[in-house]
């Protein structure tokens, strides 16, 4: 029986629905450490306009967030603030790794610098350069929105999945990793 | 400029450098506090520029391990001293300056930090930069670069459980 239905009615999913309303109202949390994060003001700023694709709200607090920008290195004194910091931010929540520092250390192969932040915890994108530009910042948010309209749902079973779960390989692989074993239980 | 040579007169064993316009005075460890006294009590070095350290194992011709600097100012006139003396292993400890320039503190902190020089008598005696669970001094030089895995050493947190 086919249903007549108005013109101004819509017939959609309602994970889609719902990941229409999320892509398009991401809010920030600008975690930022270094010279990355000059950039990033820089793409909430006038000339980038981050308000243009909708994620302009930068929130100092982590309640009121739901994407997390790590911009700049991150050192072994920062990280448990970083992981108390995520674990604040309300689900759905996504993780931009913002530069060379962020996403492997970069240049700073040293003992208190975290050699990538995907290490501990989860991370949705990547932005390369050192730092990036606003525009790359933006293309990386762009493809994020164009990644929680492809897997998002409504009940947030995509981030439930064996693949998100999986710790990172370099951490598994590391050779000098004796100390892995304690890894649940932080001491120096 | 000031009469160097009529102060260390006081001070047997110290000797004095001249480098790049540089005045280096080394000054054995237990009359370094008195000579830093003697400088900014009677001299009018009132300001302590910097407290640093220099690790010199494996250094070539070096005799002793630590290497403390003090880098005074008196102001007046700008006159700078560099004043050095020397530790040594198990137990490098030199008093503290914060006694005579309260500005030591950090410094002395960051030292104690850096490379485990305790400052006897120093009123806040703990790591400065560094996590207060850390145990190692990272810049002495037998402390690898790329540390003894701290860095690595946290939980990781999965989408499932955050």
């Amino acid at each position: 029986m086919a249903l007549e239905l108005p013109e101004n009615v819509v017939v959609s999913k309602l994970d889609a629905l719902a990941n229409w309303c999320r892509k398009n109202s991401l809010w920030p949390m600008p975690f930022a450490t270094a010279c990355c994060g000059i950039e990033l003001m820089a793409t909430g700023a006038s000339k980038h306009d981050l308000a243009r694709f909708g994620a302009e709200v930068f929130r100092f607090s982590p309640r009121q967030c739901d994407l997390m920008i790590v911009a700049g290195r991150v050192v072994m004194k920062m990280l448990p603030v970083l992981q108390r910091i995520w674990q604040q931010m309300h689900e759905p929540k996504w993780c931009i790794s913002m530069g060379a520092c962020a996403s492997t250390g970069g240049v700073f192969d040293t003992y208190s610098v975290v050699q990538g932040i995907d290490r501990f915890i989860p991370v949705d994108m990547y932005v390369p350069g050192c730092p990036p530009r606003p525009e790359q910042l933006i293309q990386a948010i762009i493809d994020l929105q164009d990644k929680i309209q492809r897997e998002g749902t409504l009940s947030g079973r995509e981030f439930e999945t064996d693949a998100r779960q999986q710790m990172k390989r370099a951490l598994v692989e590391m050779p000098q990793l004796t100390m892995l074993d304690s890894a649940r239980n932080p001491t120096f | 400029m000031f009469a160097l040579p009529a102060v260390l007169n006081k001070f047997p064993g110290t000797t004095t450098s001249e480098f790049r316009g540089q005045t280096r005075v080394v000054v054995p460890a237990a009359l370094c506090w008195d000579l830093l006294r003697t400088l900014k009590e009677e001299h009018e070095f009132d300001l302590l520029a910097d407290v640093t350290c220099v690790d010199y194992l494996n250094y070539r011709d070096a005799t002793d391990r630590y290497g403390m600097a003090y880098n005074v100012v008196r102001t007046s006139d700008n006159v700078r001293l560099i004043v050095r003396t020397f530790l040594n292993d198990p137990e490098p400890t030199i008093p503290t300056t914060t006694t005579l320039w309260l500005g030591a503190d950090w410094m002395e902190r960051e030292v104690y930090d850096m490379f485990g020089i305790t400052f006897a008598g120093h009123p806040d005696h703990r790591r400065i930069l560094c996590p207060d669970e850390f145990v190692a001094y990272p810049l002495r030089k037998d402390y690898p670069l790329q540390g003894r895995g701290e860095r690595h050493n946290f939980p990781v947190l999965t989408r499932r459980e955050a």
